[in-house]
Formats: structure tokens, C-alpha cells, sequence
């Protein structure tokens, strides 16, 4: 494979990013089994931690690929230190209740749509056939989180008061989408995917009508900045860790 | 006293072009566009439909289980009904 020889780290470090995403956020959304408020949401958020997790097994076995060091998709996702996570901090922090959980889905797969919409015409022909087959998954959790959002927030009294906690919470770590850093510019240079940067104005527009639907009023932008994409991580990120690489990290190697 | 549950709506699912959607089951939520993404995810996750109908359940009139003596009975004794004593051409025996 061609692409093995040519990948360069910034390649490399984008791919793990999406896919770091998908797997933090999927790992996130695995905690609700059997704890959703009911029966059908259960079962509509472990669909979508496991449509997030066949994303992250994609992107990480790509990744591993593009790095040729032959690491596999296992290895990407478990064997890992923290610092090398590239996942955004919107992912990784915790759940908290079911308004919180509804909030970042929804500013997240708001996310992933203009993404994996941009991503459909890379240069990376693996990443645009990942991209195509993701941009339809998320597609349908913006749907289902944004229809939650406006219930929510447009709804009960103390519904209203969880998702406006939930959007105050959330709404800083949003800042760190548009970041920019010189892997964006030079992905965005070799045509293999957008500048994260730019999506912010598209962003925008998607999420913001749908919060004033919700009733939700949007906190300022304040000097705050998250850096999970860089690997700077919040103190949540090694529980979240723990969890998820416990079966590895006790059982090398282990398969079932 | 006011119950606060969500109403429960009956799903329908198609389960390809050409066939007729057909009861599968049940979903509790707050309104019809839920009611259908409920039904999505809790009865379309392999790959069971190509199309959802939702009912809210309470508009589903429904005959009564006690008539049915006088509602089905009378048709036990009425095998001619049936086109089991035609002779069908060997061409759309199969039919």
C-alpha cells in the first residue's frame, strides 16, 4: 500500500483524532446500558455508541496504517498512553445526566455531519469511504439529539434548568472544534480534509437555531480553551481510560 | 390524577417494497416524530424494515375480545368459503 510509505505525521495525527472521537465518545455512551431513563432510549444510545465504536475501529486500524508501525485497531485503542489521545475534551467528560449526555451528542454529531461531509471528497480514499458510510450514522444521532434538545429544553421546568446546565457545562469545550494548528493547514494543503477552523461558521449555523428552538440560551465565548486534540487532557480522561483499557492491559492480547 | 407516562404507539414495520408493514410491537413516547425514532432504534436495528409506520395506540379501535362468539364463530361451519374445492389448473396451482 502506497499510502504506508507517504503518510505523513500530520496525516496520521488527523485520522486518529476522528478516530479517537468516535471511540471516546462511543466509550461514553456505552456507560448508559441499562441505565437509560427508558427502555427505547437505552437502546437508541447503545446504537449509538456502537455505530461511534465501528467508526473508531475504521479510523484507528486507518491510522495504524498510515503509521506503519504496524499497531492494529486493538492496539490504537487500548494500548495507548493518555498523552496520546487526540480525542476533543467535549468527548471525554463524564455523562453526568441524561440532559448533559443529550447536549454534547448534539453539539457533537452537529459536528461529525460537516465533517464526514467534507471528508466524502478526500484525497484518502479509505478516510471519504469511511467518511461515507459515518456521514449517514451521524446524520441520524444529530437527528435524534437535536429533536431531545428542543423536548428538553423546551419542555418541563427542571427539564429546562438540566439542559441549560448542560449547554453552560458544555458550551467552552465547543471552543476547541475551531482551534487551529498547522496539522489542520496541512491537511487542508494535501486535500485530504478540511481545516477544522473553517467549520465553525457551518457549525454554527447548524446548532445554534435548534438551541433557540430549545429555548437555551447560549453562553458567551470566553477566553477558556480545552486541548484534548493536542493531547492535553482534562482529569477525567484517565478514569475514562482506566475503564476502557482495563481488559488489555490485564489480559494482553486477549481475544473472545 | 394526571398520569405523566408517555402514550404508547403501536409500530408498524414494512419489511421490503412490495410486502405490507406489519405489527412487531410497541414503543412508549412523547410524540409521533419520537414515537418514530423510537421505533427505529428499537425495532429496525437488524435490519428488520424499509419503512415504519407509528399508532398511537388508544386511536387503534380494536374488537371486543367477549363478542367473539357472535363475531367469529359463525363462520367454523363454513368451509365452502374456502377455494380449497376448486380444481386449479396446473399452470396457477401455485398461486
Amino acid at each position: 500500500m502506497t499510502q504506508q510509505d507517504t503518510a505523513t505525521p500530520e496525516h496520521v495525527e488527523y485520522v486518529l483524532r476522528l478516530g479517537d472521537n468516535a471511540l471516546i465518545l462511543g466509550q461514553r455512551l456505552s456507560e448508559w446500558c441499562g441505565r437509560a431513563p427508558v427502555l427505547e432510549e437505552d437502546l437508541a444510545l447503545a446504537n449509538m455508541a456502537l455505530d461511534l465504536i465501528g467508526q473508531a475501529r475504521l479510523l484507528l486500524s486507518h491510522a495504524g496504517k498510515l503509521e506503519g508501525k504496524g499497531r492494529d485497531e486493538d492496539q490504537m485503542a487500548f494500548l495507548r498512553v493518555e498523552r496520546d489521545y487526540r480525542n476533543l475534551t467535549l468527548a471525554e467528560v463524564p455523562n453526568e445526566d441524561f440532559g448533559r449526555t443529550t447536549v454534547r451528542n448534539f453539539l457533537f454529531s452537529a459536528f461529525q455531519v460537516l465533517l464526514w461531509e467534507k471528508l466524502g471528497r478526500s484525497s484518502d480514499a479509505e478516510l471519504a469511504a469511511i467518511a461515507a458510510k459515518s456521514l449517514k450514522e451521524a446524520r441520524y444521532h444529530l437527528t435524534h439529539a437535536a429533536e431531545w434538545a428542543i423536548r428538553l429544553g423546551d419542555g418541563t421546568e427542571v427539564s429546562h434548568q438540566k439542559a441549560q446546565a448542560a449547554l453552560d457545562y458544555l458550551w467552552p469545550y465547543t471552543a476547541e472544534l475551531f482551534v487551529a494548528s498547522p496539522t489542520d493547514d496541512a491537511i487542508a494543503a494535501a486535500g485530504i480534509g478540511p481545516a477544522w477552523s473553517e467549520l465553525e461558521a457551518a457549525w454554527e449555523a447548524s446548532v445554534l437555531p435548534v438551541l433557540a428552538e430549545a429555548t437555551l440560551v447560549v453562553p458567551a465565548r470566553t477566553p477558556f480553551k480545552s486541548f484534548g486534540k493536542f493531547g492535553r487532557h482534562s482529569e477525567h480522561m484517565g478514569h475514562l481510560l482506566a475503564t476502557m483499557q482495563y481488559m488489555q492491559r490485564t489480559y494482553p492480547g486477549a481475544t473472545w | 390524577m394526571e398520569r405523566k407516562e408517555w402514550p404508547l404507539w403501536e409500530v408498524f414495520i414494512r419489511s421490503r417494497n412490495g410486502l405490507d408493514h406489519k405489527h412487531c410491537g410497541s414503543v412508549h413516547a412523547p410524540d409521533a416524530t419520537m414515537a418514530l425514532q423510537m421505533a427505529r432504534d428499537v425495532y429496525t436495528r437488524r435490519l428488520e424494515g424499509v419503512s415504519i409506520w407509528v399508532v398511537r395506540a388508544s386511536d387503534i379501535v380494536a374488537a371486543d375480545p367477549d363478542a367473539k362468539p357472535e363475531l367469529f364463530d359463525p363462520a367454523e361451519d363454513k368451509i365452502y368459503r374456502h377455494p380449497t374445492f376448486y380444481q386449479l389448473p396446473e399452470e396457477v396451482n401455485h398461486m
